[in-house]
């Protein structure tokens, strides 16, 4: 009866330690993946907080969210260019690569400039509305349209939709927005700094 | 008997009033002697005035008058409102009276550099006034009334800020203010404008600290001034003194003679001993600071009800002959009191708004002094002289001995060069009162407090686009929201309509009825073809 005891004590402690120590993997896998999303996500988060947020597709995403999604991804970092330079050495130094110039592939560099509808020749055709990424345009079918400066974000998105070309983009002296290069900037390139 | 007191109360700590030594400061030749030779003066009505009325897009600009148009002395000329506050505004008056020619931008004698919008006054010389309305006995007033008054006679802080006094006054209203402090504390050197005025109307001061106190509901007012300025302290406190019931409340309290006692922080922390935090504001610790010049603009605006149309500023520096103080008339052009005090052309060579550590230099001498103009300086050419060429910084630490924020200067310097926002935030960069005491004590003449002031500037507008993207981002995704939803919309409606055909065809046909507004299918085609008849037969008339 005894060994048959000791056999059964044997199977249950074995049984036992062998559950906790899956339990116990299973936790701490469970623990890493979430680390990794939320490590993924934080960091989506943090490149999509340095993206200037214009929507203009300039980087060819559709929208600076998913732009950042492909940063995260391994994408260039380099491909946005109404974030000037301050986006760009934001990004090098978040994601620790090396500074590099804008991918000319995707545009220059230029001042902040708002769209400005020419209202006596808009036809009302209601395509730059569709086209707007933040709702900036107002307007309905066959009535005139304008852009509320306040809200434009410079995108350029609305000027090659319209028909009868009757919208410029206009250098505007933003409030606040201005993507000129400080002084420091300079230096700080040319020694290749990230930190 | 209070002086025992007094002394019980500092030994005992029951009273948190009396000067403390604060941290850093230095202590520069005061060049304070010359202008306080002769009394103040007030200068003749300048030919051409420049009233400055506010900067373009900083606020809401009201103007009363247009060019062309006669006014008298006191006359509203503009009201200037900051938007952002949603308060109402303060107005600027006209000083004497005469014809406005144009309004236009100019510059004025200011800390601020920028070009504000003027009214350009051509003087008449009778100096013809409106009637004034004083109120002597204003004790009767509510506090409400005296802080609408204020507003009403256009005072603004004359320390340099020039923040409207009545919204200082009438105040975020959170807490109770306990001490309200009279801030005579004239720590830079050549400005001696705030000491003639307590030396000559210390009763004016006075009483218009006791307004003050009156307008801001103050438990106690104290009048804060360096202990090297006899003449002005004894003059205080005989007015102290006359003002029999008035000296258990207003008290005098000499803090050490160093640069910047007389910052609003450090004075607040050398008085009190209560440190403001960063971002804070003093009256959120029931604290309230006024100028000298301020408490003399209320007693002027109440007692005598004269709008603030003049303030005093002291002309200095090597170029005058003889340095003084002046009653100016707001948009005296600067060349014109250089001439009162009888300029030597030759010798000057820069002149300059300000003392001489927070001063800036000033482009054209034709700028108007504004209601925040306390120093104009003719400096000769071995007088404050350009920084020498800037040289290798050294980590001596003079600088942060001299901080009086208890900065680390020579570190916020370097991160300021490679604009690392996060540890110039860490190191309390926007604790910086930009007093130039690095700049004074640094071996190596670096331009600290140009840099810093430049990187405030770069964070601010990193900060702005940062609440742009925001904002942009925002909308971006409130428009794919409502662009999916009117899909939706659609597609439902899509797959509904076989369902509501169906349902139609079920129910029995409505009746027809002409009376109810319905107009049957033949009923209609006949009145087309009436139309297109009636039409026809007109045309054919005409053709006819």
């Amino acid at each position: 009866m005894l060994p048959l005891i000791s056999h059964w004590l044997t199977q249950l402690v074995i049984g036992t330690s062998l559950l906790l120590i899956i339990a116990f993997a299973l936790l701490k896998i469970n623990r890493y993946l979430r680390q990794q999303l939320t490590a993924q996500r934080s960091l989506v988060n943090r490149i999509n907080r340095a993206l200037p947020q214009t929507q203009c597709g300039q980087c060819g995403h559709p929208g600076c969210l998913p732009y950042a999604r492909s940063i995260s991804l391994g994408e260039a970092s380099n491909k946005c260019p109404p974030g000037g330079q301050e986006t760009i050495l934001e990004l090098a130094e978040l994601l620790n690569e090396p500074v590099r110039g804008l991918d000319p592939a995707h545009g220059q560099f230029r001042d902040f400039s708002v769209a400005v509808i020419r209202e006596d020749e808009c036809i009302g055709c209601t395509k730059c509305i569709q086209a707007c990424p933040v709702d900036a345009i107002l307007g309905g079918p066959k009535l005139m349209h304008t852009i509320i400066t306040s809200e434009c974000t410079g995108c350029d998105l609305c000027v090659e939709p319209c028909p009868v070309d009757c919208i410029d983009m206009i250098n505007h002296l933003a409030p606040a927005i201005s993507h000129t290069t400080p002084p420091y900037f300079d230096l700080r390139c040319s020694l290749g700094m990230n930190t | 008997m209070s002086t025992l007191k007094q002394l019980a109360s500092k030994f005992f700590g029951h009273d948190p009033v009396f000067a403390r030594r604060t941290a850093g400061g230095i202590q520069p030749l005061p060049f304070k002697e010359h202008s306080l030779r002769s009394r103040i003066m007030s200068t003749p009505i300048p030919p051409q005035l420049t009233i400055p009325i506010g900067t373009e897009g900083s606020g809401e600009i009201t103007r009363l008058v247009d060019i062309g148009e006669q006014v008298l002395k006191y006359q509203k000329l503009a009201i200037m409102s900051l938007s952002a506050k949603g308060r109402s505004g303060v107005p600027v008056h006209a000083p004497t009276s005469g014809v406005i020619t144009s309004i236009e931008n100019s510059i004025v004698a200011d800390h601020s550099q920028q070009q504000q919008l003027c009214i350009n006054l051509t003087v008449d010389g009778h100096d013809e006034a409106l009637q004034l309305e004083p109120h002597t006995d204003y004790s009767k007033l509510s506090s409400t009334d005296l802080v609408s008054l204020i507003r009403d006679a256009g005072v603004i802080g004359m320390g340099g800020a020039g923040f409207p006094t009545a919204d200082k006054l009438s105040g975020y209203g959170k807490p109770a203010i306990e001490f309200l402090i009279i801030n005579a504390a004239e720590c830079e050197p050549y400005i001696t404008a705030d000491e003639a005025l307590l030396r000559e109307r210390a009763d004016s001061v006075v009483l218009g600290a006791e307004i003050l106190q009156r307008a801001c509901a103050a438990q106690r007012c104290i009048i804060a001034i360096e202990d090297t300025k006899p003449d002005a302290i004894a003059a205080i406190k005989q007015s102290l003194q006359n003002e029999a019931n008035y000296e258990q409340r207003c008290e005098l309290v000499l803090v050490p003679s160093k640069y910047p006692a007389g910052s609003e922080r450090q004075l607040i922390q050398c008085v009190t001993g209560i440190e403001i935090a960063t971002g804070q504001h003093p009256t959120e610790q029931g604290i309230v600071m006024h100028n000298v010049g301020t408490a003399y603009a209320a007693y002027e605006a109440i007692v005598e009800g004269k709008p603030c149309i003049s303030r005093f500023t002291t002309l200095c520096g090597q170029a005058l002959k003889t340095p003084k103080n002046f009653e100016v008339l707001i948009g005296t052009a600067a060349h014109f009191l250089f001439e009162l005090c009888g300029i030597d052309a030759g010798r000057k060579q820069r002149s300059i708004v300000g003392g001489s550590l927070m001063g800036v230099e000033l482009d054209s001498d034709k700028a108007a002094t504004c209601k925040t103009t306390n120093c104009l300086i003719a400096a000769s050419a071995n007088e404050l002289q350009a920084p020498a060429a800037e040289q290798a910084c050294i980590r001596c630490g003079f600088c942060a001995d001299a901080c009086p924020s208890k900065l680390l200067p020579q570190q916020l310097f370097a991160f300021s060069k490679t604009l690392d926002t996060t540890q110039l935030l860490e190191h309390g960069l926007l604790d910086c009162i930009e007093c130039g005491a690095c700049d004074y004590v640094c071996p190596s003449q670096l331009p600290l407090v140009s840099t810093y002031k430049e990187s405030k500037k770069f964070i601010e507008t990193r900060r702005q686009s940062l609440e742009y993207s925001d904002y942009w981002q925002q909308r971006f995704q409130f428009r794919q929201y409502r662009v999916k939803k009117e899909k939706d919309q659609a597609l439902s409606r899509k797959l509904d309509a076989p369902v509501q055909s169906m349902q139609a065809a079920e129910q029995p046909p409505k009746a027809q009825n002409d009376e109810a507004g319905f107009i049957s299918k033949e009923q209609a085609s006949k009145d087309i073809a009436a139309a297109v008849a009636r039409v026809k037969f007109r045309r054919n008339e005409k053709n006819k």
